[in-house]
């Protein structure tokens, strides 16, 4: 059972991942990630309408018929994000301000459609929610990691803005790179043109490492092979 | 062709039922969250008034107002009713807070919020909402630089009623810009200008 959850992790974080192998949602991610703070609250929501959504989709996936399955997923998910959208400015109005620009960007983000899709239609509640889990968190992680490489080369600061998630405390978090009075700005990262180059380098990387990895797993084979021979 | 039938009625019943649950969710989400958010509004927009106000008035500025003619309005950019709040002390008008839009954003219209004193001055100009580019356009509002803090102080006296005066320095005018996302602080600071022109206009004209 475990082994399941941890297949669904490995898969969501970094063996389909998202933002990298999938090349779902681009849209918002190459939008939004100008900054480590942006990439983070995107991310964040995009998480919970992925876990929410994968869960509703598992509960009634034996009550859809398979021929209108589509719109019915589009319909739990448009209604879901609504809900999410609602209820946080209700009940978390501070954090709605600052997530609720991001929050109608998700229902046009494909990753949310295509999880329902080929995972939660097909699973128990629990495992489609895990994987929607992980899922946003591999995407989440994809925007950080892209917000920082474009917040970086494109202002020379990190965690810029991250008093907007987590209170007036974290305004002391600003790390400087380069020293602020110069006004340094790049903006080639700034631009959408940025947002391509970075994820280019991003997926790149990760290629790089897969590959590494493979050549060690031949390597160690072939050395077990001598041995045993 | 029977059994066919039977399936695209079954398909359609199916999904009017999901639309129907998926309606009925939506609308008692709406239902309950309505007062709260209501609240939520009207408190967000008493804090917001108060930070374009000064502290020493002693009257309700939100529901002190004075409802503006459609045509005042449409030169404020508002294609809906408008007001104008009050700050009274002593019964004395000490300053006036109204809202005008910018119509000229880069992806749509830029809302603001302007606090004017009894002799004109700029008591501060906030961004009420907008949809500029996250990390780019967003500069205008207060929560992510202060840029719109240069504003407080000026009025429509002296250099400033020169037609040049209201733009942003790339364009021969007197207010800072950031490189790369002009059209933002262009729409802003030529809205700021046409709106301290008008209240002074207003004011005349309403003797008041």
């Amino acid at each position: 059972m475990s082994s399941v959850y941890r297949e669904i992790a490995h898969n969501g974080l970094w063996k389909q991942n998202a933002g990298l192998a999938q090349l779902l949602g681009l849209c918002p991610v190459l939008a939004v990630s100008s900054t480590v703070v942006n990439g983070l609250g995107l991310g964040l929501a995009t998480t919970l309408v992925t876990a929410l959504s994968g869960a509703a989709v598992a509960a009634v996936r034996h009550l859809v018929p398979n021929e209108i399955r589509n719109p019915v997923f589009i319909l739990i998910i448009a209604a879901l994000v609504t809900v999410v959208d609602l209820s946080m400015n209700a009940w978390a109005h501070d954090l709605y301000n600052v997530l609720g620009i991001f929050i109608p960007l998700i229902v046009t983000n494909c990753i949310v459609l295509a999880r329902a899709e080929a995972f939660a239609s097909k699973h128990p509640v629990r495992e489609a929610a895990w994987d929607g889990l992980m899922m946003g968190l591999g995407l989440t992680g994809v925007l950080i990691a892209l917000g920082a490489l474009r917040e970086v080369c494109g202002r020379g600061t990190l965690f810029a803005g991250l008093d907007m998630l987590f209170g007036p405390a974290a305004k002391t978090w600003v790390w400087h790179l380069v020293p602020a009075e110069w006004n340094y700005q790049f903006l080639l990262a700034l631009l959408p043109p940025g947002a391509f180059l970075g994820l280019a380098l991003l997926i790149a990387g990760k290629n790089l490492l897969d590959e590494r990895a493979r050549q060690r797993a031949l390597r160690q084979k072939t050395v077990t092979q001598e041995v045993s021979a | 062709m029977k059994t066919a039938l039977t399936q695209a009625r079954r398909s359609a019943l199916t999904l009017l039922a999901f639309a129907v649950v998926a309606s009925a969710i939506l609308a008692s989400t709406y239902w309950l969250t309505r007062d709260t958010v209501l609240a939520n509004e009207h408190a967000a927009k008493l804090a917001l008034l108060q930070q374009v106000l000064p502290s020493d008035y002693d009257n309700q500025p939100l529901s002190d107002t004075v409802a503006l003619s459609p045509v005042e309005a449409k030169r404020l950019g508002h294609d809906q009713p408008a007001v104008i709040h009050l700050a009274r002390r002593q019964g004395q008008v000490v300053a006036y807070a109204f809202e005008t839009v910018a119509p000229n954003g880069y992806s749509g219209k830029i809302r603001l919020l302007l606090g004017v004193d009894a002799q004109g001055q700029l008591l501060g100009v906030r961004v009420v909402s907008h949809k500029e580019t996250p990390g780019l356009g967003d500069y205008i509002d207060l929560a992510k630089s202060d840029w719109a803090q240069q504003f407080t102080g000026q009025s429509w006296q002296g250099p400033a009623a020169a037609v040049g005066y209201w733009k942003v320095k790339k364009d021969g005018g007197a207010f800072d810009y950031m490189t790369g996302a002009t059209i933002s602080a262009r729409a802003v600071t030529s809205c700021v200008g046409r709106a301290v022109a008008w209240l002074d206009e207003w004011k005349q004209k309403a003797n008041r």
